[in-house]
């Protein structure tokens, strides 16, 4: 039940001087967070300020050194996920924890089966239990539907039900928005006030700040281990949470500046590229870029963009078309090829392309150019021209590591990106291909990087900006090209474009859309 | 307490730690399967008849293990001859995992390593040592790269599955050695199917009785194949390849060429195993060639975790048990092959690494089961009204 605001009820839960070190860092340092009943409270920090440790001692998955955690005001020691979902604690993890072939209702009873006799599991009365529980707060879902058929935005909503059936009364959720569209971020806010609205406390983890100040009650901001302040959305807003996160000034909307275009660096010319099944996903693309030009393409995720900048890069052959670099024709030539002939490339997915996890952050800086020289002297590898350069590049581009020894799995997300980054963007290059390249990073991060392109390109580079944030191709990109099944739909100024316009494009390709195959060219 | 002395302590703490993280699991699955070996010592005296139990006929037996194993220099010797096989049978093994390949076949590539050595060697048994043995040596490796070629070769261009391909080279080796000994490279009119001798391919002995090249050109191998892997660019790509495909892919590598490399090498690998056991033990060779140098070489790898400078001590090890087995069996009367017991029990812990490495709290547990029991069932919810 939703508590009157005017009763003073005990918190549900209280954190009191939580303290945590690890080897070499204090990951929380005297932490204090309350959380009400019925109140969704946000945990802001960028990656790496301590908001998971904190998380991780609240679901007993880490013991801390110090502090003292309250239940509804009594002391209580949280000895595992086990105790904590007992005392009504539940997490929803960023990665989902779920088996894709069991069903909705498989999924929720795993490890908690109600028996129907000694044998049979009671799948009925499972069953309505989750119907009912969907229904309570809000949503209609089907018990036997198989969670491999399931969108992110329900399979999320699954986890949640799956706490509830365990009756939670806390639940944690970490970034739960990463991975869902505007859309479904705005259903999934509707569960959680329906949550809290029947008293459940919620424990949002993120660093969106718009989306924090839209859902939260009330907002914990962390920084490097410690609380720098506590905000109540009404008196606060998304400059005054970012300074708080990053602890310092963060222009959250970068000034571009004035491109001065050139000579054209890329042209494609009616290119057509399958997917891994054989579809033709890009279906007669044109486009050209400019030296010193950002062209932005916008589009929802999954109408081609990937395997086109793939095509682009050499990793896919298209099936049809040309692409030429500079007046050279350079259609289907390899990433080495590319990569030699100026070009840098940022792929979307950073851990399967981009990374090689287990390998220190100095293999993976040199992971395109560890053949030539100075990194390579015939077969043998240099590794101090190596080191060295890997030192440079961690100066340079600010990527947090102990060491360049350390292997880059033990890097946080944003500083995996800077490595990427360090690599493709610390050359000359006269062509960047970046594909999502700000995907899942805190603000800091994201300001960083944007930076780097902004200066690429007054350097003198063209840049082929892909990403499915709208907000991001209207704020970097000199033009805009939105993409739609394959095709571009429109070209327009990135100045002067209207979000609206864009988004209505992205979603419906526009009244006018052209048939496959048409060019549309730069102006 | 000194500044300095301190960071000369967290120097070795660090050290240390991360010798732990890499040894423990091995460590700690031989230590256990050691234990295990002593059960099963304890409860086969329990199902002999007339047999007074003896409590220490456990410790009595690696007594005699290790005594046969280290207790002299005819033991040390025989210890380094069965070790060097199993080397270079580790390091075929572990070349490919560290491509992303799990070569079951160092079995059928041995083999076909010791018939292109005893081919070679035949044929070359008359020239002066000098110049038959590097052939010799030189036939049983070519031999055994080609055996790795084909599987490498079918993965690159089909996708066929290595430990697939591989199973089945094996067993056509086998076939290969009987047809060959029976056939063209057999002794005429011999009463058993046996080659000629290798005669001066033979490889010279260097140390005791027994301890032949082979030694050297084991450990030579060792450190070719770490200065490769860990020096060279092409062990740079080898292990991208390993460790991330799509990356190599996309860093420009050719991930199908290192594929077929990768094997090729491994074949290699176990054909100069192969090799060594002809020209430096049997010099000839019968149709009853059967060994399990393959499987030992996995297990050898596995131990290893893969990293060349680890494959001579997991080698010493198997090397050292089977050569001690002998002695374990005449002094303590456990038969030899309590060895492989200790041996597959070992394999067992360590493929159920992550498992064992919980158990014996080697890393934190990451994520945790709910158990049912700690979880009260759900209470009835009212629908909505």
């Amino acid at each position: 039940m939703a508590q009157p605001p005017d009763v003073i009820v005990a918190p549900a839960i209280e954190m009191r001087g939580i303290t945590k070190r690890y080897p070499g860092v204090v990951a929380n340092d005297r932490i204090d967070l309350l959380v009400r009943p019925g109140e969704i409270h946000a945990l802001l920090g960028e990656n790496g300020a301590g908001k998971t440790t904190l998380m991780n001692v609240l679901y007993g998955l880490a013991t801390p050194d110090e502090g003292q955690i309250l239940l509804n005001g009594e002391p209580v020691r949280i000895n595992g996920p086990a105790d904590a979902i007992s005392r009504g604690i539940d997490m929803v993890h960023q990665h989902f924890m779920l088996v894709p072939v069991l069903t909705v209702a498989e999924n929720i009873l795993l490890g908690l089966e109600p028996m129907a006799g000694p044998i049979f599991i009671d799948r009925s009365a499972a069953r309505r239990r989750i119907i009912e529980l969907g229904r309570q707060f809000g949503f209609e879902i089907d018990p036997d539907a198989r969670v491999g058929s399931l969108s992110v935005g329900w399979q999320q909503r699954v986890e949640i039900l799956k706490a509830l059936y365990r009756n939670t009364r806390i639940l944690v959720l970490d970034e739960p928005t990463a991975v869902l569209t505007p859309q479904e971020t705005q259903e999934i806010f509707a569960v959680l006030r329906n949550l809290a609205a029947e008293g459940h406390s919620i424990i949002f983890i993120s660093h969106k700040l718009y989306e924090v100040l839209e859902i939260a009650d009330r907002i914990t901001v962390i920084r490097r281990g410690r609380v720098v302040g506590e905000r109540l959305p009404a008196e606060t807003n998304e400059e005054d949470l970012a300074e708080l996160m990053v602890g310092r000034g963060v222009e959250l909307t970068i000034d571009r500046g004035t491109s001065h275009p050139g000579d054209v660096v890329l042209r494609v010319d009616a290119l057509r590229v399958k997917d891994d099944r054989g579809n033709e996903v890009v279906r007669g693309v044109s486009l050209e870029i400019r030296a010193g030009e950002i062209l932005g393409i916008a589009g929802v995720a999954g109408n081609g963009q990937d395997e086109l900048v793939e095509a682009l890069y050499g990793l896919r052959r298209p099936s049809g078309g040309s692409v030429t670099l500079r007046d050279a024709p350079v259609t289907g030539w390899s990433p080495r090829g590319m990569n030699e002939a100026g070009v840098g490339y940022v792929p979307a997915d950073r851990q399967r392309f981009g990374l090689v996890l287990p390998f220190a952050v100095a293999d993976n800086i040199v992971l395109t150019s560890y053949y030539r020289a100075p990194f390579a002297k015939g077969l043998l590898r240099n590794d101090e021209a190596i080191e060295r350069a890997a030192v440079r590049s961690i100066g340079e581009f600010d990527v947090r590591t102990g060491s360049a020894d350390a292997a880059v799995r033990t890097l946080s997300g944003g500083n995996q990106q800077k490595v990427v980054v360090a690599r493709e963007f610390g050359r000359d290059t006269s062509l960047l291909i970046l594909d999502q390249p700000t995907r899942g990073l805190d603000v800091g991060s994201i300001e960083f990087i944007h930076r780097q392109v902004i200066a690429k390109r007054d350097a003198g580079a063209a840049v082929l900006l892909v990403s499915a944030e709208l907000d991001e191709v209207l704020e970097m990109a000199d033009r805009i090209a939105v993409m739609y099944r394959g095709v571009i739909v429109a070209v327009m100024d990135g100045r002067t474009a209207d979000k609206n316009d864009v988004g209505i494009l992205m979603a419906t390709g526009g009244q006018n859309r052209p048939e496959a195959g048409a060019a549309i060219m730069a102006p | 307490m000194t500044g300095k002395s301190r960071s000369l302590r967290d120097a070795v703490t660090r050290i240390a730690r991360q010798a732990w993280l890499v040894g423990a699991l091995p460590v700690v699955s031989i230590v256990a399967a050691l234990v295990v070996g002593a059960v099963v010592i304890l409860a086969s005296e329990l199902l002999l008849p007339d047999h007074a139990f003896d409590p220490t006929l456990p410790i009595a037996s690696y007594l005699a293990l290790l005594d046969g194993s280290f207790g002299h220099e005819a033991a040390i010797v025989n210890t380094l001859v069965s070790t060097t096989p199993l080397l270079l049978g580790g390091l075929a093994v572990a070349v490919g995992f560290k491509a992303g390949l799990f070569n079951i076949g160092a079995g059928g590539q041995f083999v076909m390593g010791a018939l292109g050595a005893v081919a070679v060697g035949v044929a070359v048994s008359d020239a002066p040592p000098p110049i038959a043995i590097p052939i010799a040596l030189a036939g049983g490796m070519l031999a055994g790269a080609a055996w790795g070629f084909i599987p490498g070769f079918l993965k690159a261009i089909s996708g066929a599955h290595e430990v697939v391909t591989t199973i089945m080279l094996n067993y056509v080796a086998g076939f290969v050695l009987t047809w060959a000994v029976t056939g063209p490279l057999g002794v005429p009119q011999s009463p058993s199917p046996v080659t000629y001798a290798v005669g001066n391919a033979a490889y010279p002995i260097l140390i005791g009785r027994n301890g032949h090249l082979g030694i050297l050109v084991a450990a030579a191998a060792v450190v070719v194949m770490w200065w490769l892997l860990y020096r060279t660019t092409l062990g740079f790509e080898i292990r991208t390849v390993g460790a991330n495909a799509d990356a190599a892919r996309y860093a420009g590598m050719r991930p199908r060429l290192l594929i077929i490399l990768a094997m090729t090498m491994a074949g290699l690998l176990a054909g100069t195993a192969g090799a060594g056991v002809i020209l430096g033990i049997n010099h000839q060779m019968n149709s009853t060639f059967t060994t399990t140098v393959g499987f030992d070489s996995i297990a050898v790898a596995l131990v290893a975790r893969s990293n060349p400078l680890g494959v001579p001590f997991a080698a010493l090890l198997f090397g050292a048990m089977r050569a001690g087995s002998g002695l374990m069996q005449i002094r303590a009367g456990i038969p030899v092959e309590l060895i492989d017991v200790i041996q597959a029990t070992i394999l067992l812990f360590l493929v159920a690494g992550p498992a064992v490495q919980r158990l014996f709290r080697l890393t934190a547990a990451r994520g945790g089961l709910v158990s049912p029991g700690s979880v009260e069932p759900p209470a009835p919810v009212e629908a909505p009204g």
